[in-house]
């Protein structure tokens, strides 16, 4: 038994306080399969250690939430069938940032297989993944090249996996920042279906039963890939290649199809993916939410080679493995389901009574740990927190535009404005033929054949205002993501988060993360959406240099099947109405926007000021407005301000808007100022509108007609805006792929 | 009229074929295992899109030597209707009941998006209900969609009238612009666009229907495909 030095636990990323936590849970000096086992699942990526006490403020309970955190996924309750079966869905978003710095393609592809894998492994089918991306610029002169590079890499690895597959990524947000550059996000959302009666549990229950490996054999790939998305990045991260996985879609297609029809015999007891810490975690998981104990021997293992020691084995990430719990005596009928599908899978073990995982190599014992306490009892920090970190003044510069109507097309030709088609046209969007709105709006709609609903999803996050303000910040990033939903007549009914932040060992980036959560628990108390799962990622720098903090938001709404209402304008003479009216704005919190970032390139201030009594109004009367089909068309005004929100309602059938309002705002805020609350709708049915703004006490502002080919904006009279529709669209339909181009000159 | 789906390990279009004849065509529509060689007393046979044995090596290389397919094979040299969709289209071609290949997009990369195509002939079990000229929105959905063959094969598929679908801006660089082909005998189709996403408002675009509705007035009048 080899000798655990001071070294050999640094090297494993453990404290000496953590090394003697394990010694006095074991009673003695673990050997280096234990310790290994303990620095996975004492990771950050998997224990939460630096997140957990906070995480708790977060409200996760509602009538519609069937199962928590905790869980592979969270479950809403969404209703019941013609003949009375009652529906569900599980949905969860999960980062894979740091592979994806490494190995762009495989880092994504593999982050999209992790969360399908956390969806069906509870029964329910993927019907629908979104994106969250966050990329260096692509024209930085130091940074572009890679950066074009990496955005290549995950889209082309996000299209791989999820089309291969056969789930539709169905929209998603990407925006580009230099403090991405070297620390790209990629965050992937999934949503599954199934019947109530048909949900599985990670847990290893019934003394004598049988533990089932099945998927992919077990590789030297991966090994300590939770610790490494639990480190920053430094020079010698690039080496880290090795520590990614790589993905075969093909064999997780067949491992859905089998689980799901493993499931269907009655025969399975518990089931779990094996996912960060691969066949560590799912042991001690799967036998410490049962009580139970797990034992093992390795020798059943499949293996990729030959000479894979107790510790590789224990710690490999190896991609699309599942472990079920069989009831015992009913083996066969799953096993003849798998065999069916012609995929391995074999008896690796028993389910026990003793509460210890149990691990042998030829029947000696390599690893012997109680299961509880090495997946409950990570230790728990209450990490120092100071202000947040910001580094811009509250004053910014006099905002004096030259010409308006060029600074529209200059956020047309900004990254994160821009069409992302080039992105999304590589996604099957519409595989499985329940897509009824895709890429490209507020939300996308899934319709769920089986009942007569469908589900709404919204992903958002804004690390410039958590910049500014994480409390702030984080409020308007839910409330965002509730307008959207609302936008296409959705009732927002649960959240799943993505806390991407800097090192939380550095105190004011630990504040930024506090703030961020606090703010984001009394936003979704007060909309109603409990947060049901979801993922921490920290240590999102490189040399020092730490991203944004940008936490992610994904939000469900649940909604009538029926054909929507889009974010374009439709006909010609329309009444165009801006719900919840024109808005405050000043200097300070312009700091935050577009226009101050790509025209004014700079940032300061604040973000947008939001009050949530108003904006849940503004929400419900817009989506009585688009589920009465009162409006035509409804776009909520978010990045890029009034003038961008009418744009992007003009682009799909180049029909514009004639504008004129009555304002004291300045026209630079006037037209870019990003106050929440406002959504542009288009309607033949003025009154009906204001009827129903009246009723819900939200102003319903006329200000203008809808045009064919051109969008002018006034204010008083005096012309602000003025282009033919045409080239605005243009510019903002090929920037991406220009930028992107400059790849095969570079 | 009874259509089977095939179903290979990896297809993942499967469903949505299912779903397409029996709930939005009103037809019955039963799956089809890979490695069993029955039909069930299909009348049509649908090869779906998806990625069939994972599409190592080549798009549908390894689905020819399934069970099914030698079934399928008989079954399309006694006359029967044989649909290949996408990758089901790439089979087709890599068994021998269509001539060409599908290889790699112009742009190399995967495109999913809606395109407009025309029936270049009325002609066919598949073209029948197209009025001439109607231009068609189907999406399509595929990394290699690219139909290629030699001149000669082309223009012997053009001689005889063997051209189903054209699209009308060419997506993928396939030559002449060809979506979907036909057979000899006129009973076995290929195209790479997804009619079966197409088949009620909902997806927003019924016109794929009229593929399915082709086959069904055709079946139900007993014509005979062989010219």
């Amino acid at each position: 038994m080899s000798q655990i030095t001071p070294e050999i636990v640094q090297a494993h990323q453990l404290t000496p306080g953590e090394y003697e936590h394990i010694v006095s849970i074991l009673g003695r000096e673990p050997n280096i399969t234990e310790l290994g086992i303990f620095s996975v699942m004492w990771s950050e990526h998997c224990s939460y250690k630096s997140s957990r006490i906070h995480l708790k403020k977060l409200p996760t309970r509602s009538k519609l939430v069937v199962c928590g955190p905790g869980e592979n996924a969270g479950i809403i309750d969404i209703g019941k069938d013609p003949e009375g079966n009652d529906y569900c869905i599980a949905f969860k978003i999960e980062s894979h940032n740091h592979p994806s710095f490494i190995e762009p393609f495989q880092g994504a592809a593999t982050g999209v297989g992790g969360i399908l894998r956390d969806i069906f492994t509870m029964g329910a089918r993927p019907v629908a993944v979104m994106d969250a991306l966050r990329f260096g610029p692509l024209d930085d002169p130091q940074t572009g090249a890679r950066n074009r590079r990496i955005i290549d890499g995950v889209v082309a690895g996000i299209a791989h996996y999820g089309n291969c597959f056969g789930v539709p990524t169905v929209g998603g947000e990407t925006v580009f920042e230099p403090s991405y550059a070297g620390n790209p996000l990629v965050n992937v959302f999934a949503l599954g279906v199934f019947r109530k009666d048909q949900i599985f549990y990670g847990k290893a229950t019934g003394e004598g039963n049988p533990v089932i490996y099945v998927g992919s054999k077990t590789g030297k790939d991966g090994i300590h890939g939770a610790s490494m998305a639990s480190a920053e990045f430094t020079e010698e991260s690039k080496q880290k290649r090795p520590n990614v996985q790589m993905g075969d879609p093909f064999m997780e297609k067949l491992l859905l199809e089998a689980c799901l029809e493993a499931m269907h015999t009655g025969a399975i007891a518990g089931i779990q993916d094996m996912g960060a810490a691969g066949l560590t975690c799912s042991t001690c998981e799967m036998s410490s939410r049962a009580g139970t104990g797990i034992e093992i021997d390795l020798a059943h293992v499949p293996q990729r080679e030959q000479g894979m020691t107790p510790y590789e084995i224990m710690l490999s990430e190896s991609q699309e493995r599942m472990l079920l719990v069989a009831h015992k005596g009913r083996e066969n009928e799953v096993l003849d389901v798998f065999k069916k599908w012609g995929l391995d899978a074999r008896i690796v073990g028993t389910v026990k009574s003793d509460g210890i995982m149990r691990v042998r190599n030829h029947g000696e014992i390599v690893a012997e740990i109680p299961s509880r306490p090495l997946a409950d009892e990570a230790p728990i920090y209450d990490r120092p927190h100071t202000k947040p970190l910001r580094k811009v003044p509250m004053e910014g510069p006099a905002i004096r535009s030259k010409d308006l109507t060029a600074d529209l097309f200059t956020l047309a030709r900004s990254e994160d404005l821009c069409s992302k088609r080039w992105i999304w046209e590589q996604y099957d969007y519409m595989v499985r033929t329940n897509t009824v709105a895709g890429p490209g709006g507020d939300a996308a709609i899934i319709r769920i054949k089986e009942i007569g609903s469908s589900v709404a999803m919204a992903l958002d996050g804004n690390g410039r205002y958590t910049y500014l303000d994480p409390r702030e910040g984080a409020k308007l990033m839910v409330a965002e993501c509730c307008r959207n939903l609302s936008c296409v007549g959705a009732e927002p009914v649960a959240a799943t988060n993505n806390l991407n932040f800097g090192n939380p060992e550095r105190p004011e980036i630990m504040a930024q993360l506090v703030e961020a959560i606090e703010g984001m628990a009394d936003a979704c108390a007060f909309f109603e959406t409990p947060i049901t799962g979801g993922n921490v990622s920290l240590y999102n720098e490189t040399l020092g240099e730490g991203i944004f903090p940008s936490p992610v938001m994904g939000i469900v709404g649940v909604m009538k099947t029926e054909m929507p209402v889009g974010i374009a304008f439709r006909e010609a003479g329309r009444g165009i109405y801006l719900i919840g009216g024109i808005g405050e704005a000043d200097g300070v919190r312009m700091g935050g926007t577009q226009y101050a970032k790509q025209v004014v390139k700079d940032m300061w201030g604040l973000p947008p000021a939001l009050d949530m009594v108003f904006e849940k109004q503004v929400q419900t009367a817009v989506r009585e407005m688009v589920t009465s089909r009162v409006v035509e068309s409804a776009h909520d005004v978010s990045d890029g301000g009034l003038a961008w929100a009418l744009a992007e309602a003009a682009f799909d059938n180049l029909t514009g808007a004639n504008i004129d309002v009555d304002s004291e705002l300045a026209p630079e805020l006037l037209l870019y100022h990003e106050g929440p609350s406002r959504v542009v709708v288009s309607t033949a049915d003025g009154k009906s509108v204001e009827t129903m703004a009246a009723k819900h006490g939200v102003p319903a502002l006329k200000i203008g007609v809808t045009e064919a080919g051109r969008l002018k904006i006034s204010n008083k009279g005096i012309t602000l805006v003025d282009t033919p529709l045409a080239t605005l669209r243009e510019s903002w339909a090929t920037a991406l792929e220009s930028k992107l181009e400059a790849e095969v000159h570079a | 009229m009874k259509f089977g789906v095939v179903v290979f390990p990896g297809s993942n279009c499967d469903h949505d074929a299912w779903y397409a004849a029996s709930a939005n065509l009103g037809h019955q529509a039963e799956f089809l295992w890979h490695s069993d060689s029955s039909l069930k007393g299909s009348d049509c046979v649908i090869l779906p899109g998806g990625f069939s044995y994972g599409d190592y090596l080549r798009c549908g290389a390894i689905a020819k030597f399934s069970p099914v397919m030698a079934s399928v094979k008989r079954f399309a040299a006694e006359g029967g209707y044989v649909m290949g969709i996408c990758n089901g289209f790439q089979i087709l071609t890599e068994c021998g009941l269509l001539p060409g290949a599908l290889v790699r997009n112009r742009g190399l990369k995967f495109i999913c998006k809606e395109v407009r195509l025309t029936a270049a002939t009325a002609n066919s079990p598949y073209t029948r209900a197209i009025p001439t000229g109607a231009e068609l929105r189907i999406p399509i959905a595929h990394g290699e969609g690219c139909y290629v063959a030699d001149d000669a094969t082309l223009d012997m598929l053009e001689a005889g009238d063997r051209v189903a679908f054209r699209y009308v801006e060419n997506p993928n660089g396939s030559l002449r612009d060809i979506a979907g082909v036909l057979n000899e005998g006129r009973n076995v189709m290929g195209m790479m666009p997804h009619p079966e996403r197409a088949t009620e408002p909902l997806m927003g675009s019924s016109d794929g229907r009229m593929v399915f509705e082709s086959l069904i007035q055709c079946y139900a009048s007993q014509f005979s495909p062989a010219k």
